[in-house]
């Protein structure tokens, strides 16, 4: 046992084998993709880049109930309402701070008639600290820039909540 | 005067043609290493700048040139600044002496092998300055165990060189390239070489043997306090130093600018293509071997390189010596 293992050593079998096995994986295909030209698949439970979505007739779904502030663990969103002259309540400031957000879902879970959601989005980088201050306005408008992927992510995850 | 200025151009002109080329293959060659490194593990290495990511060391050349050099306050200023310009001046004077072909030779000395040893001995002169005149504990460790490595090993290394010299008879490396014409020394000598494999490893501190830049313990070794270029031209030097040690490698064991087999197709590729190919094939063993160890413990290295390398070159080496003298086929003429 122990010649067989001196002898391995200094033949140096092992390494050979290690040398022979990297040579063949070298032809294997990659695990890695080219990633900003190629993306891998996404769940559509992906808890990315917030959006506040809208009917279809354009009225904002939020009722300013403040249940995702309530809930929010990081406490990185505030609303204030105000009744709007049709007598509905509805938000006048509804302000995330992305940098406190720590992307738990559970303004998602909370929200009782889907308005506040996390889409798909995961590339929203900005230069400035500033930037990730989201306002009412730049959620409304990530709802309608990925309205379409947002309703068919929460269609498709619906028999599992 | 104007003869001085004649052949001191020519020179100069020789020296560039030789210079350029190895700081271009160096970059070439460091995106071999990462891409190779990258293919074996499955992932796919740098692959965005310029064709397959070929430019990618270029465009790193660029970030650190921009870059900000830092010298930290406790440092010995001018020790600190003169390590890297000595670690990459000693890399390329070393190719002074190598010969690309049998009429391509910067300067055909007949001690080019001693010349060599002596040049690459004088390398762990920078890795010695750069870590003792940061004045930080990480960098002082690092530059101590790559002096006592590259010491231990250069002495198995200069024992594999005499194993070749006895074949040949001569120091000089064109006549040691010329002496394979009928047999390359990996051959009769392929003990030999595996060992001189395993000590160039040592010697350029590529892994498993990479303890003086073992990230995991000390930051970066010797080159923890440089930034910008001159931490590019310590990481310039040390590539420079590899294909160094490929080329000699070549030249010793794999038969130079010498074809694989001197017949037709083979024959007319011109020889420094030839040349260039085997240090290429070294390269790559390099990178293979890079990618596929684990990193040696600091006493394991050590008993590695005195307690088995050096005894079984030098054994290796008696038998060389008894087996020529014994069939009568020492090298004569030279004497």
């Amino acid at each position: 046992m122990t010649l067989i293992r001196i002898l391995k050593t200094i033949l140096l079998v092992d390494f050979v084998k290690g040398l022979i096995m990297a040579i063949k994986e070298m032809f294997k295909k990659s695990k890695t993709i080219n990633y900003p030209f190629e993306k891998g698949p996404i769940s559509p439970r992906m808890r990315g880049e917030h959006a506040l979505r809208r009917y279809p007739n354009g009225e904002e779904r939020c009722i300013a109930c403040k249940l995702c502030e309530a809930v929010c663990p990081a406490q990185a969103i505030t609303i204030e309402s105000a009744e709007r002259s049709d007598g509905s309540r509805k938000t006048t400031r509804y302000d995330i701070d992305m940098l406190k957000c720590i992307y738990c879902g559970l303004c998602q879970e909370s929200c009782p008639v889907d308005a506040i959601v996390q889409g798909p989005n995961f590339e929203f980088a900005t230069e400035t600290r500033e930037e990730l201050y989201y306002n009412k306005q730049k959620l409304l408008d990530n709802g309608d820039r990925w309205e379409s992927v947002l309703a068919k992510n929460i269609k498709l995850d619906k028999p599992y909540r | 005067m104007f003869e001085y200025l004649l052949v001191l151009g020519q020179e100069v002109y020789k020296i560039l043609f030789m210079l350029v080329p190895i700081l271009v293959s160096v970059a070439m060659v460091v995106w071999l290493d990462r891409r190779v490194w990258g293919l074996v593990q499955k992932r796919k290495g740098p692959n965005v700048v310029g064709p397959f990511g070929l430019l990618q060391t270029l465009a790193d050349a660029l970030k650190y040139i921009f870059k900000e050099i830092i010298i930290p306050a406790s440092a010995n200023k001018a020790v600190f600044i003169l390590a890297p310009i000595v670690t990459m001046t000693l890399a390329l004077v070393a190719w002074a002496v190598i010969p690309m072909s049998e009429d391509f030779v910067l300067s055909d000395i007949n001690v080019g092998v001693l010349y060599l040893f002596a040049v690459s001995s004088l390398g762990v002169y920078g890795i010695i300055m750069g870590g003792w005149a940061s004045n930080s504990k990480y960098p002082f460790l690092g530059a101590i165990r790559s002096a006592a490595q590259m010491v231990s090993y250069e002495v198995s290394i200069g024992i594999i060189i005499i194993n070749v010299l006895l074949c040949v008879g001569s120091l000089n490396l064109k006549d040691i390239v010329l002496a394979q014409k009928e047999l390359w020394y990996v051959i009769p000598l392929f003990p030999m070489f595996v060992i001189f494999f395993i000590s160039a490893l040592a010697e350029t501190n590529r892994p498993p043997f990479d303890l003086p830049e073992a990230e995991a313990e000390l930051v970066a070794g010797y080159q923890t306090e440089y930034s910008g270029m001159m931490y590019a031209m310590f990481w310039l030097g040390e590539y420079a130093n590899i294909l160094l040690m490929c080329a000699i490698g070549a030249i010793l064991f794999l038969g130079g600018w010498l074809p694989i087999i001197d017949i037709f197709p083979f024959n007319l590729v011109p020889a420094p293509i030839w040349m260039i190919l085997k240090i290429i094939f070294l390269f790559f063993l390099f990178a293979l071997v890079k990618a596929i160890v684990p990193r040696y413990r600091y006493d394991q290295l050590m008993r590695l390189g005195w307690k088995i390398l050096l005894p079984f070159s030098l054994i290796y080496l008696v038998l060389t010596a008894s087996f020529l003298f014994y069939f009568d086929k020492l090298p004569k003429g030279n004497f």
